[in-house]
C-alpha cells in the first residue's frame, strides 16, 4: 500500500477531529472549565492545608497552584483520552466507527490515527489552559512551554490508548459511566497530580506505592519536569512502556478474530 | 444454492462469493452454512425477517466480525487474508446513518475520500458527479443535520460510490423513509447495477423493493432458504408471487 494513502487517511482523521472540537464550542468550554475550577477554587482553598517542601524540579518554595498545574494538565489529557474513547463507543453504536473500520487500511493504523487525533485535541486544550493560568500568575520558563509539547504527545497517546483499550471492552455506552468511576477517579486521586509522593508516604505507605506505579503519576511527573526544562528519564520510559502495552492490548481488542468484538452480540 | 462457488475458477471472479459460512454468538447459531455468489451488474436482494442473520452476514462481509467457518471473497480477494484489497472493492451503506451530523455534505464526502487515499483533485470531480446524479450537488455546503432522511440516504449512497467499488452493500437503506424517497432510492440503485456494472447486495424485508430481474437470496434463521432469480424462486416454491413465496419460506420453520 502506498505511503500517500496512509498520509491522506491520517490527515483526514486528525483534521476531522480538530474541526469537530473547534466547532463544538460547548465541548471546548467544558473541557477548560474543569481544570480551571480545580485551579481557581480547589487549589486556592487547599493551599493552606498543604505545606510543600522544595522538591525537584522546583528550586524555591512554590504555591500549591503551581504544584498542581502539571497535574491538571494530566487531568485534561486523562479526561480527553476517556472522552475520545467514549466517543468511540458512541461512534460504534451509531455506526460511524464502522465507516472507519471498513476503509482499506490496517486496523492498527486507523486506531493510531484516531488516537493521534485525540491527542492533538488535548494538546490544544492544554495550551489554552496554560495561557489562562499564565494570567493567574502561574509562569514556567518559556522553554518549558516548548519542552512539554513532545511530552504531551506521549502522555496524551498513553492516556488515549488506555481509553481506547477500555472502549474495546465496553459493549454499551451506559456501561461507560461505571468505568469512568472505576478508572478516572482512582487514577487521578491515586497519583502525584494533587499531592507529592513524600507527603502521601506520611499518611499511607501503600497509597504512596500505588501512586508511584500509577502510569498517570508517571505521565504527570514527565510533564512537571518538562515544564521546567528537565527530562525525567524514568517517567519517560514508564509512560512509553505503558503506552505500548495499552496500545497493543487495544489493537488486540479491536481485532475481529481475537478481540472482544467477536464476543459481542451487537456493535 | 447451485450457484455457490461455481465462478471461482473463471476469469472474472464474482463480485462477492460466500462459501459455507457459519457464525455463532456464544453457542447460538446466527448463520449456518450460508453460500451464494453475486456477479458484477447483478442486483441481489437479501430477504429475511428480523433476526434472520442479515446483519450478522453484513458484519462478516465488512469484517467487523471474523468468521472461523467458511470463506468470503470480494472480487477474488479473500476477506481474511487480503483484507485491504478486498475492502477497497467494497462500498457500504449501513442501516443506521453513519454521517457526521455537524459536518457539511462536502466535508463528510472528503473525509471518506481521504480514508480511501483519493487525492483531493481526483475526489472533487467525483463528488460532483455522484452528487449531481442524485440531485444533491446544490446542497453540498449544508450540514447533514439540515437534510431530511431521504437526502441523507442519498449522500450515503453517493459516499459509498466515491472510491468506485465493485460491490455495493446496503443494509435496509430505506428504513424510515417516506414512499417517494424509498422508491427513488430503489430505482437509483437498480439503475446503478445496470449502468455501472455494479454488483449490489441489498438487505431488506420489504417485498416491493424487488425488481423482476433481481437475484434473490432468502435467509431465515441463519440459513439460505432460496437462492436464484425471481422466476427460479417462484418456480421452486410453486408460488404465484414473491410475497407468497417469502411467506412460505419463512413461516413455520423450526431450524
Amino acid at each position: 500500500m502506498n505511503f500517500l494513502h496512509y498520509w491522506r487517511a491520517m490527515s483526514g482523521i486528525i483534521g476531522r477531529e480538530l474541526w469537530r472540537f473547534i466547532t463544538q464550542r460547548e465541548r471546548f468550554i467544558s473541557a477548560l472549565v474543569r481544570p480551571l475550577i480545580w485551579l481557581f477554587v480547589f487549589a486556592a482553598g487547599f493551599r493552606a492545608a498543604l505545606g510543600l517542601a522544595i522538591t525537584p524540579p522546583y528550586e524555591t518554595y512554590i504555591l500549591y497552584e503551581v504544584y498542581i498545574t502539571p497535574g491538571l494538565i494530566g487531568m485534561i489529557q486523562l479526561f480527553n483520552g476517556m472522552q475520545s474513547s467514549l466517543s468511540m463507543v458512541y461512534d460504534r453504536e451509531m455506526g460511524s466507527m464502522r465507516i472507519l473500520m471498513v476503509c482499506p487500511l490496517p486496523r492498527w493504523f486507523l486506531l493510531l490515527s484516531k488516537l493521534l487525533a485525540g491527542t492533538f485535541v488535548s494538546i490544544l486544550q492544554v495550551y489554552v489552559f496554560l495561557a489562562i493560568a499564565w494570567f493567574y500568575d502561574i509562569h514556567a520558563p518559556w522553554q518549558g512551554y516548548l519542552w512539554i509539547m513532545p511530552t504531551l504527545m506521549l502522555s496524551g497517546l498513553m492516556l488515549g490508548a488506555l481509553g481506547l483499550l477500555m472502549s474495546s471492552f465496553i459493549k454499551q455506552l451506559e456501561n461507560f459511566a461505571g468505568v469512568m468511576n472505576f478508572v478516572i477517579f482512582p487514577m487521578f486521586f491515586m497519583s502525584t497530580a494533587l499531592y507529592p509522593l513524600w507527603k502521601m508516604k506520611e499518611s499511607s505507605a501503600l497509597l504512596a506505592n500505588l501512586a508511584e506505579y500509577n502510569p498517570f503519576s508517571q505521565a504527570v511527573e514527565l510533564i512537571r519536569f518538562a515544564l521546567y526544562g528537565q527530562f525525567d528519564q524514568q517517567a519517560f520510559f514508564y509512560t512509553l512502556g505503558a503506552f505500548m502495552v495499552f496500545m497493543a492490548a487495544a489493537i488486540v481488542g479491536y481485532n475481529p478474530s481475537k478481540g472482544m468484538m467477536s464476543k459481542k452480540g451487537g456493535a | 444454492m447451485g450457484r455457490s462457488g461455481k465462478t471461482m475458477n473463471t476469469k472474472t471472479p464474482s463480485a462477492l462469493c460466500i462459501e459455507q459460512l457459519s457464525y455463532a454468538y456464544s453457542g447460538k447459531k446466527a448463520l449456518d452454512q450460508v453460500s451464494f455468489t453475486i456477479q458484477p451488474g447483478e442486483c441481489t436482494l437479501l430477504l429475511g425477517p428480523n433476526g434472520a442473520g442479515k446483519s450478522t452476514l453484513f458484519s462478516l462481509i465488512t469484517r467487523l466480525y471474523d468468521s472461523r467457518d467458511g470463506q468470503i471473497s470480494l472480487c477474488g480477494y479473500d476477506i481474511k487474508r487480503q483484507t485491504q484489497l478486498a475492502l477497497a472493492k467494497l462500498g457500504v451503506v449501513f442501516q443506521q446513518s453513519t454521517l457526521d451530523m455537524d459536518l457539511t455534505v462536502m466535508q463528510n464526502l472528503l473525509y471518506h475520500t481521504a480514508l480511501h487515499g483519493i487525492a483531493r483533485k481526483v475526489a472533487l470531480p467525483r463528488i460532483q458527479q455522484e452528487l449531481e446524479r442524485l440531485n444533491m450537488f446544490d446542497r453540498r455546503f449544508e450540514k447533514i443535520r439540515q437534510l431530511n432522511g431521504g437526502h441523507r440516504r442519498r449522500v450515503e449512497i453517493a459516499r459509498a460510490l466515491l472510491h468506485k467499488p465493485a460491490l455495493l452493500l446496503l443494509d435496509e437503506p430505506t428504513v424510515g423513509l417516506d414512499v417517494p424517497s424509498r422508491l427513488a432510492i430503489v430505482d437509483y440503485v437498480h439503475q446503478l447495477a445496470v449502468e455501472e456494472n455494479l454488483a449490489v447486495l441489498w438487505a431488506s424485508h420489504l417485498i416491493d423493493e424487488i425488481y423482476p430481474d433481481d437475484h434473490l437470496v432468502v435467509l431465515h434463521k441463519g440459513s439460505v432458504k432460496a437462492n436464484g432469480s425471481v422466476s427460479e424462486v417462484l418456480a421452486t416454491t410453486k408460488c404465484a408471487s414473491i410475497k407468497e413465496a417469502f411467506y412460505n419460506l419463512t413461516q413455520g420453520e423450526t431450524s
